[in-house]
């Protein structure tokens, strides 16, 4: 991909704008269509460009597989958590309204923030994921491919 | 009313249009450029029936990542379809049957904007009833899938996540860690 200069400028320049707009459908996801598997997809489809374009080595100098790895555990840690919280206060399951007893829908904000960011991070670690899984069985797309 | 129709026609017709292009082709790369214009066609008829949301979902995994991971695979296998040897008259009736049975089935499906329709009767109307004064957020979307129906959600998230264990399990050649022996050096399990 050495000598694809538009392809390699045009992903620099969307890298950024394309995890800008996962953030903002992430944490806009209260007031306009999307949430954090929208986001999640985004953000992955952010790291997979910079990956095809520049190289397997390259997007693992940024986010290693051992990470995305992790993050998928991690995320549904972090949907689970409120919910196992909220047992151990003596409400229901994924009850959010313990965050704050005496405003509930504060609680509320709370609590689909937390869940929706558990889904963001487990869905951008399985896609990176399963891009690296693939990707990595041999080198990425030949140039005549293109 | 007119404006409806035509957007819904031509979009059915380009979806068949990609449709029968995606069977007569051979060359794979071009197949799965098609099959990313279907997902984006599938996600515009999505809008005009406002769901938005799903739309997103569609046009992010099904023309985003679905593509990307087919074009991964392309690179694994051959580039180009090999010629079928069986006739394609077995094939041609059991999609006929499946597609009449499909048809079919739609035809006890309530009308669209029903309002008696099983998914307006249910429990549906309450959250829409209750959601601005328990959630105050706007996204209806939103506050159904992660608070009333939180543990459907926590559900689908374990699904990723297990879909994803599976896939790195059977195709990313992690090997299992093991304690170096001085005897088995070099020699991965």
């Amino acid at each position: 991909m050495h000598h694809h200069l538009i392809l390699r400028v045009v992903t620099k320049m969307l890298v950024a704008p394309i995890i800008l707009f996962a953030l903002y459908v992430q944490f806009h996801g209260d007031f306009s269509p999307g949430g954090g598997f929208q986001a999640g997809v985004i953000m992955a489809v952010g790291f997979i460009l910079y990956g095809i374009v520049y190289g397997m080595e390259k997007v693992q100098a940024v986010l290693p597989a051992w990470l995305a790895h992790k993050m998928m555990a991690l995320g549904v840690m972090i949907y689970a958590s409120p919910g196992v919280i909220s047992l151990l206060l003596g409400y229901n399951f994924l009850d959010y309204r313990f965050i704050s007893p005496h405003h509930p829908s504060h609680g509320q904000h709370w609590g689909v923030f937390v869940v929706e960011f558990g889904v963001l991070v487990t869905v951008t670690g399985v896609m990176i994921s399963i891009y690296y899984a693939f990707a990595s069985r041999r080198p990425a797309i030949s140039d005549e491919e293109w | 009313m007119m404006l409806d129709l035509f957007i819904d026609l031509s979009l059915f017709t380009m979806l068949v249009a990609t449709g029968i292009a995606i069977v007569k082709m051979r060359r794979l790369f071009g197949v799965t450029m098609m099959a990313g214009v279907f997902s984006l066609l599938s996600a515009m008829l999505l809008v005009t029936l406002d769901a938005v949301d799903v739309a997103f979902t569609e046009a992010a995994v099904g023309a985003g990542i679905s593509t990307v991971l087919m074009l991964s695979t392309l690179t694994l296998t051959s580039r180009i379809e090999k010629k079928p040897v069986h006739t394609p008259w077995i094939p041609l009736l059991v999609v006929t049957v499946t597609g009449a049975a499909i048809i079919y089935g739609t035809l006890d499906m309530p009308h669209f904007g029903d309002a008696n329709a099983p998914a307006q009767v249910g429990v549906a109307a309450q959250y829409m009833e209750r959601g601005p004064e328990d959630m105050d957020i706007p996204n209806v979307v939103t506050y159904i899938l992660a608070s009333y129906r939180g543990y459907d959600t926590m559900g689908e998230t374990a699904v990723v996540f297990t879909a994803g264990v599976g896939v790195l399990m059977l195709i990313s050649g992690l090997r299992r860690r093991r304690r170096k022996h001085p005897k088995d050096e070099g020699e991965v399990g």
